[in-house]
């Protein structure tokens, strides 16, 4: 491989911002037809990186190569020009255009006067369709498509050029299985026609299968380049964070208590049918499944967002109807929601405020609030989950992912419920929080709480769960303790497949 | 073209269905005159009388597509109007006879053109919100309005001025053909051409469109300018046959064509619109007017009436547009 041109060369890139070192010389290269994931906690300096080369940030010192001819690349469209095509992790897709205009968007095919030559738009956009075997056309709008579908747009904007290089950054965060076997076909295509291919991703699995090298940032700083084939996951992650990861199964069980929630036939709507479980006291109850599954809306009705159309909730054996936050709060559910910065925490207020949103109303001192009770909040629960912090005054902002998460989780535990909602905990924290947050939950349950949390990522339900609710479109399929569970038999339970076909 | 799209775009023509049958209805037991409501004439100069505010919401509804708004068009239609009229008094002017008229068409359209250019600039190169800005030059370019002539109207009236403003071809008055006129070019500049394209885009994911190479701000200049080049359309067509102009005239104007604009369902954030919708949205406007007129209501009536439709038809949108009782609360 060593005498391969590579089609895209750094050559120790800096950049700073103000009071930040986000790129410290950062060098490494991508050859034609290879897959090059590049991995890093959250905040290594990956998405920094990523937009030196797609032409949205300009480096302070360092060279870039295409083809080993030095460039400079000051906006995204002349990176495109250059065969450099950056397929965002956030869509940055109109709704309300149709799919061919998203696709072109900014370069669509000119006739006379200024006018948009449509045939030839939606001829050469149904040629890109074909080639990704979607099931829409040119002319769908996007707003009607689902988020993978979306994403698959996305993905058509890297083929509108004869790409050099193609940087993914996290593109299957949203897909589905058979979405992902799709966008992995048309990677390998991409790789069969010579094009280099950057792929930023947290999933291991995914990593130890489609690609030949691995590169590590750390801090911003370039830490070694593995190749796949010679690696594991233990040494990426130790090259990632320092140490190695434990991935095992949740072996403690604790005092249990009587059943704090119980759900019985809950259906709504399309979204989920006849839905039926119970979480005891000092239980961690896990929900896995694929996107799109219900776990989500199962959650969201539970805290009063989404009204069922049927069945019943019980708390303590009581029937309750929960037809708001504030019901639902009152009645000691707490939803930590899946979106943390949209759903979860006002981004532009400092911690304390963010934690005792929930119970400001309470907290007077007269007709003003009280700084010092809400202060005395905010110290109990840094204290307690180990937030790290420079002190209360911080923008919610500026924390890490984990830090903030916590802070979520510190704003309802304070509102002292008994059953908490942990939506995707781990979504976007590096692999070092992530245990962090895990043991954190187990924590929570031995102290009382009964816990339900939702993951997409199998090591993480496998690792907090006593219990596993697999559920598969809608529908419980099967439930596990943790002692019986194995990864195939949650598999095919998510996939589909019922116990008794596979007994 | 699916249903949805029908539905939404079909809606508001719809209505103003709905407004002739009950004013015709109405009309026939409460109507202080004998005419019927629906007369041909009179249709024809509810449409004659649709185009200031109609032309000034054309423009709005590419603005507000774009995700801006515009508030100064109302001052900027005064000028333009005292322009137009002051202009043929100029000694040179005057001296060159009937010339003199398309002259001072050009410098009024110029007028707006420049102003508009003036929002632009200051929208593009400082980055403030288009709201801040042109609130701003709404009270400056009124502030000009005052300047120009005081407390005191300026008036001119050039007969063959009027008789062109008055003529009517194919039965239709000159004011109605210029509100078409401009209804076709944007239609085909907002559905045919590339810059009408990016609008759509721009209002609709700003971060995607810069992202993908266009100019963003040269893209609002241009809207700018043509907003203001038909706020000045609108006067010149409405003064060119009133020959009077008050420094007060087109207050609230700006304000009118934004209702015009709302009402054809146009996003008020942007990124989704249509001129068809808004020459509808215009249109019943005008008719709910004349027709409650027509059934003996006065004037603040009919302003409460248009403000409570406003707020109930976009009520009404609001719950199409639900996804039923399975949508997520907010």
């Amino acid at each position: 491989m060593t005498d391969q041109t590579p089609v895209l060369r750094l050559e120790d890139i800096v950049k700073t911002f103000p009071g930040v070192r986000a790129l410290d010389g950062v060098s490494f290269s991508v050859l034609p037809g290879e897959v090059h994931a590049l991995m890093g906690e959250n905040g290594a300096g990956k998405s920094t990186l990523m937009k030196v080369l797609g032409g949205i940030l300009q480096p302070n010192e360092g060279r870039i190569f295409i083809e080993e001819e030095p460039t400079v690349m000051t906006t995204p469209v002349q990176a495109k020009a250059k065969g450099v095509v950056f397929i965002h992790q956030e869509l940055s897709l109109a709704d309300e255009l149709t799919v061919a205009e998203n696709i072109w968007l900014g370069e669509l095919p000119l006739k006379s006067f200024g006018r948009v030559n449509w045939a030839k738009l939606y001829e050469d956009t149904n040629a890109i369709l074909k080639t990704l075997n979607v099931g829409f056309d040119a002319k769908t709008r996007v707003g009607d498509l689902s988020i993978a579908n979306q994403q698959m747009v996305e993905i058509a904007r890297a083929l509108t050029v004869d790409p050099k290089a193609v940087i993914f950054d996290e593109p299957t965060a949203s897909l589905t299985d058979a979405e992902k076997v799709v966008l992995f076909d048309v990677i390998s295509d991409l790789q069969s026609k010579g094009v280099g291919i950057i792929y930023i991703s947290h999933r291991m699995e995914e990593i130890f299968k489609i690609t030949d090298r691995i590169s590590v940032l750390r801090d911003g700083q370039y830490r070694g380049t593995l190749n796949t084939r010679e690696t594991d996951e233990e040494e990426v992650t130790k090259l990632m964070i320092g140490r190695s990861l434990d991935l095992s199964r949740n072996e403690s069980h604790h005092e249990m208590g009587d059943v704090a929630l119980e759900v019985r036939g809950l259906s709504c709507g399309k979204l989920y049918q006849d839905v039926s479980f119970n979480v005891r006291k000092g239980e961690v109850l896990g929900f896995y499944g694929l996107v799109g599954a219900g776990r989500t809306e199962i959650a969201e009705t539970l805290f009063g967002l989404r009204d069922p159309s049927a069945g019943q909730i019980l708390l303590n054996g009581q029937e309750v109807r929960i037809k708001s936050p504030i019901d639902a709060i009152a009645n000691g559910i707490s939803l930590v929601p899946e979106d943390r910065k949209g759903q979860g925490l006002v981004l532009g207020m400092n911690c304390r405020d963010n934690m005792t949103l929930p119970q400001v109303d309470d907290l007077t001192a007269g007709p003003f609030v009280s700084d010092g009770a809400e202060i005395a909040i905010f110290d109990q629960y840094r204290d307690k989950l180990d937030i790290r912090t420079p002190g209360w005054r911080q923008t919610v902002g500026n924390l890490s992912g984990g830090n903030q998460q916590k802070i979520v989780i510190g704003k309802w535990l304070s509102m002292r419920p008994e059953v908490l909602i942990v939506d995707e905990p781990t979504r976007g924290i590096d692999v070092g929080s992530k245990s962090e947050i895990h043991n954190l939950i187990r924590d929570l349950a031995a102290q009382g709480y009964a816990v339900i949390v939702i993951s997409s990522e199998m090591p993480e339900v496998l690792h907090v769960s006593d219990r596993i609710v697999a559920m598969y479109s809608g529908k419980v399929m099967r439930e596990f303790t943790s002692d019986e569970v194995t990864e195939d038999s949650l598999i095919q339970a998510i996939s589909g497949i019922t116990a008794d076909k596979v007994a | 073209m699916n249903k949805d799209t029908l539905l939404k775009q079909g809606a508001i023509w719809a209505f103003i269905v709905v407004e002739l049958i009950f004013f015709s209805i109405a009309g026939s037991y409460l109507s202080v005159s004998d005419s019927a409501f629906m007369d041909f004439d009179n249709m024809l100069l509810l449409l004659k009388q649709s185009a200031p505010i109609g032309i000034i919401a054309l423009g709005m509804t590419i603005i507000m597509i774009n995700g801006n708004i515009d508030l100064s068009v109302g001052a900027t239609y005064a000028l333009s109007a005292i322009i137009l009229l002051d202009s043929m008094t100029w000694p040179f002017m005057q001296a060159m006879g009937d010339w003199a008229i398309p002259l001072a068409w050009v410098f009024a359209l110029l007028t707006g053109t420049i102003l508009g250019a003036i929002n632009g600039l200051i929208v593009w190169k400082t980055g403030v919100d288009a709201f801040i800005v042109t609130l701003g030059s709404m009270l400056g370019y009124r502030g000009l309005v005052f300047m120009y002539n005081g407390e005191q109207p300026t008036s001119h009236l050039n007969w063959t001025l009027v008789d062109f403003a008055e003529a009517q071809f194919l039965g239709l008055h000159t004011a109605t053909w210029f509100l078409l006129g401009a209804a076709l070019l944007l239609w085909l500049l907002m559905t045919k051409t590339v810059h009408g394209r990016n609008a759509y885009a721009i209002g609709n994911n700003r971060e995607a469109a810069v992202n993908a190479g266009i100019r963003v701000g040269p893209h609002f200049l241009w809207n700018f300018m043509l907003i203001g080049f038909l706020a000045s359309l609108s006067a010149v067509v409405f003064y060119s046959e009133s020959g009077s102009v008050n420094p007060n005239d087109g207050m609230l104007y700006e304000l009118w064509a934004i209702t015009a604009v709302v009402l054809g369902g146009t996003k008020l954030t942007g990124g989704y619109g249509s001129i068809i919708s808004t020459l509808g949205g215009v249109i019943a406007i005008q008719l709910l007017r004349k027709g409650l007129g027509h059934i003996g209501a006065d004037t603040e009536t009919v302003n409460l009436v248009i403000g409570l439709i406003l707020i109930a038809v976009l009520f009404l949108d609001r719950q199409l547009n639900r996804k039923g009782k399975e949508e997520l609360k907010t």
